[in-house]
């Protein structure tokens, strides 16, 4: 037990190996009360938890539910704790693994604006109709496409399009959800 | 005034009075003043007027954790509330209930800088186990007896209410506490029973069992303490508790085997080192419990119960976790031991007693006497012999004295000890005095103090002769930063930087301009007549206890080392203490 410290011999948590870290999809459930996200946002840097991405948006308006959905990265009893925690806070309806609880749905939406001309133009449409992205804006020399997907599907996209001629992106973060017929408690 | 309708600040006062609350800790300032106006035209809520707001926080800690019940604190916006962030973090840290009411700039200057602002809610937020804006009055009534009921249930703690002047004047509805249902936070009190079932029956296969308490007992209740006292008869367990656990177990038990930790007892350390079967109830496995953590206990299977689930599994991996209150555990445990008709093997257990028997022959608190000057464990020696028999209550400072008070003042009783476990804060002892002194009139209060912590609070002596509170200050005074030297002298080759105050009070004098009483002794002989003397007296003392100045408190767990590596204070003698910790402990905290 505890024996990955053993190099360490401190008195606290100072590890020297890293353990394996695992990256968890987590939906947590708030009442929409003012100052919930900065609840959220300073338990993470306070406990030097990482963040990777953290959406949030009211899901239930007369409820005044919302739903976060945050992407962290840690070691299986880092993702434990960050979960105890998020539960504990009082205005936490539920909290969910949705990285353990199965293949959950994982979406992302960027728009991504790509200037050029030519044979470079013709290449970026040829590849966002390949990843379905749609043109939401277009001009002579620019276009803006609208991408949805899985995180990494919208990684690859963007990549694709920096030799394109890549001006800007701006992206959601994740949200997630669930496959099946159950929801999350509120 | 429509019918039924009342201002913010007159609900302020009838939510308090609703909620059972007496008495108020506070300090007044331009964003409060509706709420004091409020205070002056009632009787039920009495409020004691502090010297500085951190001294409210802390006498309404010492108020709860002396009573069980919710703590409160009135301070007004800016200042006010920075000054009550040191105690709402010990608060927090010690899982002690608390309501504070701050006071805040009008809602339309919200934002605006404007005089005595300061964002409470925001600096507040990690420090507190939650905390309100209250925007509009029709929300005060209910917020406030949320408040009351979140600081009180599941793990205890400090709640702040942030209230604007404006909806202090505002008028609004009220409604009582009995409409207030929590919407989302509903702490499992009830523990699972497959748990507990698991837990008994690894209990029942321990050959060297140990159980290892804290401050949850405490705050359980005095059923808890109750079962756990019926717990350890019936199973005959060894039984030791971290600092914030003292009293929940009688130290006169005869399974009591003394605090553990980095201070603690070696025969509670070394059990805790080599049983097989650890019972965590209520503790956390702070580093200052466990030492070395890959050292930390390494052959025994460990069960932790605990109310708040992100305590388990965070620093010491545990094979049972209990998630529930410690009262409901225990009782449950109690009851399935009983009708499965378990006992432990009693040659193991035997045996296991035996080798205890062999550490506490160690006698580890053991010091040399001394006829000229007075040694500091005697000076808590004796307050302990001379105050058998009184209704006592003990809270400390943070420094040597705290940790020698835990030794050798032993508590029979849970809710008589208060000190600052978690956070350590210097000043705690003084004003939680003030706190319990208020809720026990007639008791004997004592804080034993370090000359330094006591100055960062002394002001709360004005407090406490104006509210005619006899509280005793028993300062051990070695005119060190103790436990600062102590550390300066194992781990930085004696070099003695800036922990010798130099132009201390003359604290007898000090007692006299605040209209108390001073007490100096500074020999052996004349100690036990002085504490007398300060026991006899109806007013608040001073007791000026002048100690040995390079006394160090033993024995102790060097930070990166094991339980089972203790120096004792004969292991060290004054020439050898700068090499007694190796170079890599002296990297840690
Ligand atoms: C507010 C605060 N500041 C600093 C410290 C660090 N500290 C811990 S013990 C100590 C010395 C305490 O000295 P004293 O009150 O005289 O007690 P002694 O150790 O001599 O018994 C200090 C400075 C602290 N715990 N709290």
């Amino acid at each position: 037990m505890n024996a990955h410290l053993a190099s360490t011999g401190s008195a606290y948590f100072l590890e020297t190996s890293k353990p394996a870290v695992e990256t968890h999809t987590l939906s947590v459930i708030v009442d929409n009360e003012p100052g919930v996200l900065a609840r959220v946002i300073g338990l993470f840097s306070g406990r030097g938890y990482n963040i990777d991405s953290l959406t949030v948006s009211e899901t239930q308006h007369e409820k005044h539910v919302s739903r976060i959905t945050i992407v962290t990265t840690g070691t299986p009893a880092v993702i434990t704790q960050i979960i105890h925690q998020l539960d504990r806070m009082v205005p936490v309806h539920s909290v969910a693994d949705l990285t353990v609880n199965g293949n959950a749905l994982t979406r992302e939406l960027a728009m991504v604006k790509v200037a050029g001309s030519g044979e470079k133009r013709v290449e970026a449409l040829r590849l966002a109709d390949a990843f379905r992205a749609r043109v939401i804006d277009a001009g002579t020399q620019s276009f803006v496409f609208e991408i949805t997907g899985k995180p990494d599907k919208v990684d690859q996209f963007i990549s694709l399009m920096v030799p394109l001629g890549l001006v800007e992106v701006a992206r959601t973060g994740v949200a997630g959800i669930a496959r099946g017929a159950e929801g999350m408690r509120v | 005034m429509a019918t039924g309708e009342m201002t913010g600040a007159e609900i302020v006062l009838k939510a308090l009075a609703d909620q059972g609350i007496e008495h108020v800790f506070g300090y007044p300032g331009g964003a409060v003043l509706p709420i004091y106006d409020e205070i002056f035209q009632q009787e039920k809520v009495k409020h004691i007027l502090v010297r500085h707001e951190q001294g409210a926080t802390h006498a309404a800690e010492g108020y709860a954790r002396s009573t069980g019940k919710c703590g409160v604190v009135l301070v007004t916006s800016g200042p006010g509330a920075t000054n009550a962030v040191t105690g709402l973090t010990d608060a927090l840290m010690d899982s002690i209930p608390m309501v504070c009411l701050t006071g805040q700039v009008p809602t339309h200057l919200i934002g605006s800088d404007a005089f005595q602002e300061c964002d409470t809610v925001g600096i507040t937020r990690p420090c507190t186990k939650h905390n309100y804006l209250v925007k509009d009055v029709n929300d005060l009534a209910r917020i406030l007896h949320e408040a009351f009921y979140v600081a009180t249930h599941g793990r205890p703690g400090p709640v702040v209410v942030d209230i604007p002047k404006d909806v202090q004047f505002a008028t609004g509805k009220y409604v009582g506490p009995k409409n207030i249902e929590h919407k989302t936070y509903r702490p499992k009190v009830k523990p699972d029973q497959e748990a507990i079932r698991r837990a008994v029956e690894l209990i029942a296969t321990a050959k060297r069992p140990i159980l290892y308490t804290g401050g949850g007992v405490i705050n359980s209740g005095l059923t808890a303490s109750k079962l756990l006292r019926e717990f350890v008869a019936m199973t005959n367990i060894p039984i030791t508790s971290t600092l914030m656990g003292l009293g929940a177990y009688p130290a006169s038990g005869k399974n009591w085997l003394g605090m553990l930790g980095m201070h603690g007892m070696y025969e509670a350390n070394m059990a805790m080192h080599d049983c097989d079967v650890m019972i965590c109830v209520g503790a956390r496995f702070d580093d200052r419990i466990t030492g070395r953590l890959n050292a930390f206990s390494p052959g025994s299977k460990k069960i932790h119960i605990d109310i708040d689930p992100s305590s388990i599994n965070k620093t010491v991996r545990v094979d049972i976790p209990v998630v529930g209150d410690v009262a409901h555990a225990l009782d449950d445990m109690i009851r399935v031991w009983k009708a499965k008709s378990l006992a432990l093997d009693k040659k193991a257990l035997e045996a296991w007693w035996k080798e205890i028997d062999g550490w506490r022959a160690r006698d580890c608190l053991r010091y040399r006497k001394n006829a000229d000057v007075i040694m500091p464990q005697y000076a808590i020696e004796r307050l302990y012999a001379l105050t058998r028999g009184k209704d006592v209550y003990i809270t400390t400072e943070v420094g040597q004295h705290q940790m020698w008070a835990a030794q050798f003042f032993r508590f029979d009783e849970p809710n008589r000890w208060m000190t600052s476990g978690g956070l350590g804060t210097m000043g705690y002892g003084l004003p939680a005095a003030v706190g319990v002194q208020q809720a026990h009139p007639k008791s004997l209060v004592i804080d034993i103090a370090g000359d330094a912590s006591v100055l960062m609070t002394m002001q709360e002596m004005s407090t406490a002769v104006q509210y005619r509170l006899p509280i005793k200050i028993f300062i051990i005074n070695n005119q060190y930063m103790g436990m600062v030297r102590q550390w300066q002298q194992l781990l930085h080759g004696n070099r003695l930087s800036e922990s010798y105050t130099d132009s201390l009070p003359d604290f007898v004098k000090l007692a006299e301009a605040y209209g108390c009483v001073g007490i100096r002794a500074e020999k052996p002989a004349e100690l036990d007549g002085k504490i007398k003397e300060m026991m006899a007296t109806p007013h608040p003392v001073l007791f000026d206890c002048r100690v040995a100045a390079l006394a160090n408190c033993f024995p102790m767990i060097p930070s990166g080392k094991a339980h089972n590596e203790m120096l004792m204070g004969e292991d060290v003698p004054d020439a050898e203490v700068g090499s007694a910790i190796d170079a890599k402990g002296k990297m840690l905290v």
